[in-house]
C-alpha cells in the first residue's frame, strides 16, 4: 500500500535525523556546564526551553557576562526563537487536534521536526515524520544532556579542554547551513563586524543584541535579496 | 536576576513564540518581510555569537588559540563532516595550542 510506504519511509527519515541531533546534547551539556550553569540548571534548559539555538545563545551569553546578562541572555535565546513561530505556521495545519495535543506540538515545534515532516507529501506520513522526530529528539537531547553536563562537570578547567573554542564551532555549525544565499552572507559578516567592533565598549551580551538590527535593517529593505 | 529566573522567563519566551504560530492568523506572520528578518535574524545573531565566543574575553578582544581552531572548524564544515565531529575537532585543536604552549 502505497499510503503505508509513506509513512514508514517519514518515520525512517524521522529515526535517522532524530538520532543525529539528539548527539548535539552532549555538546550542549558540556557547554552549558562550562558557562557556569550546575547540571540542573543545564537539563532544566533542555526540558523546557528545547530550541538548540536558543539554548546555545543562552548559555554563551551568560558564559561572557554571567548572571548580571540576564537580559541580553533572555533576549538572545528569545530573537534566536523567533523562526519557531514560523515553523509552527507550517506544521499547524497537519497537526490539528485538541489543545493538550497542541501544546506538546508547540513545545516540539523546531527546525528538525519542520523540516522532516514538511518534506512528506501525505497527510498521515507528515503527522509521523513530526511526531516520531519530536519524540526522538525530545528524549534523546534531553538524555545526552545530562551526559554532556556531567562531563563537562568532571572536566573542570574548560579552556584547558577547549571548550571555548567548541562553543563558537558550534554556533559556526548551526549558521553554516544557512549560507546558501548572498543576503544570509552578506548579514553574517555585517552582524559579525558590529559585533566585534562594539565588544570592547559595552556590556557583555548587548553587542550581539545590536547585531540583530543589522538583520532587520535587511530583512526590512530586502537588499542583496532575492526578487 | 538569578541564574533560574533567567532559565524559566528565556523559556516561557521561547515557548511563547512556538504557541504563537498555532494561533495567530497565518496572514499576520506568513508575509515575506516578518518571514525575511524572522530567519535573518537566526543568522545575525548567530554570526555575532560566534565573533564574541572566538575573540571575545569579557569585554575585551583577544586572539587566542580559539581563532585557528573556529578556521578548523570552517574548513572541517565545508567538507561536509558532522557537526559533533568538527566540535570536538575544535576544542581539540585548541586544547593541544594551550598544551604545547603555542597559543594562550
Amino acid at each position: 500500500m502505497a499510503h503505508s510506504d509513506e509513512t514508514r519511509a517519514a518515520r525512517r527519515s524521522a529515526v535517522a535525523v532524530g538520532l543525529a541531533v539528539a548527539a548535539y546534547g552532549v555538546s550542549f551539556g558540556a557547554l552549558s556546564v562550562a558557562s557556569g550553569l550546575d547540571v540542573w540548571q543545564t537539563c532544566a534548559l533542555s526540558l523546557l526551553m528545547f530550541s538548540g539555538g536558543s539554548q546555545f545563545a543562552l548559555v554563551g551569553v551568560l558564559a561572557a557576562g554571567g548572571a548580571g546578562a540576564g537580559i541580553p541572555a533572555i533576549a538572545s535565546a528569545t530573537l534566536l526563537g523567533t523562526r519557531n513561530a514560523l515553523y509552527a505556521l507550517r506544521v499547524a495545519p497537519f497537526i490539528g487536534g485538541r489543545w493538550p495535543r497542541k501544546l506538546l506540538a508547540a513545545q516540539w515545534t523546531i527546525d528538525e521536526t519542520t523540516a522532516v515532516s514538511t518534506a512528506q507529501s501525505s497527510l498521515a506520513a507528515q503527522r509521523t515524520g513530526f511526531w516520531w522526530t519530536g519524540a526522538i529528539i525530545y528524549v534523546g537531547w534531553n538524555l545526552t544532556t545530562l551526559i554532556g553536563a556531567l562531563i563537562g562537570d568532571l572536566l573542570g578547567d574548560v579552556r584547558q579542554y577547549g571548550l571555548d573554542a567548541a562553543a563558537a564551532a558550534a554556533f559556526l555549525g548551526l549558521l553554516w547551513p544557512r549560507l546558501r544565499q548572498l543576503q544570509p552572507v552578506v548579514v553574517a559578516i555585517g552582524a559579525a563586524v558590529v559585533a566585534a567592533v562594539l565588544t570592547p565598549w559595552l556590556p557583555p551580551g548587548i553587542p550581539v543584541l545590536c547585531a540583530a538590527v543589522v538583520a532587520v535593517v535587511v530583512g526590512v529593505t530586502n537588499w542583496w535579496g532575492a526578487r | 536576576m538569578t541564574v533560574w529566573q533567567i532559565i524559566l522567563l528565556a523559556s516561557i519566551a521561547v515557548f511563547a513564540l512556538k504557541i504563537a504560530g498555532y494561533l495567530v492568523p497565518p496572514s499576520l506572520i506568513e508575509r515575506p518581510t516578518p518571514s525575511r528578518v524572522a530567519n535573518l535574524l537566526t543568522v545575525a545573531l548567530l554570526a555575532a555569537l560566534i565573533v564574541v565566543q572566538t575573540l571575545g574575553q569579557g569585554q575585551q578582544i583577544e586572539l587566542d588559540a580559539r581563532v585557528p581552531a573556529i578556521i578548523v572548524a570552517a574548513g572541517l564544515f565545508a567538507l561536509r563532516v558532522p557537526f559533533i565531529v568538527v566540535v570536538a575537532a575544535a576544542a581539540a585543536v585548541a586544547a593541544v595550542l594551550r598544551l604545547s604552549g603555542a597559543m594562550p
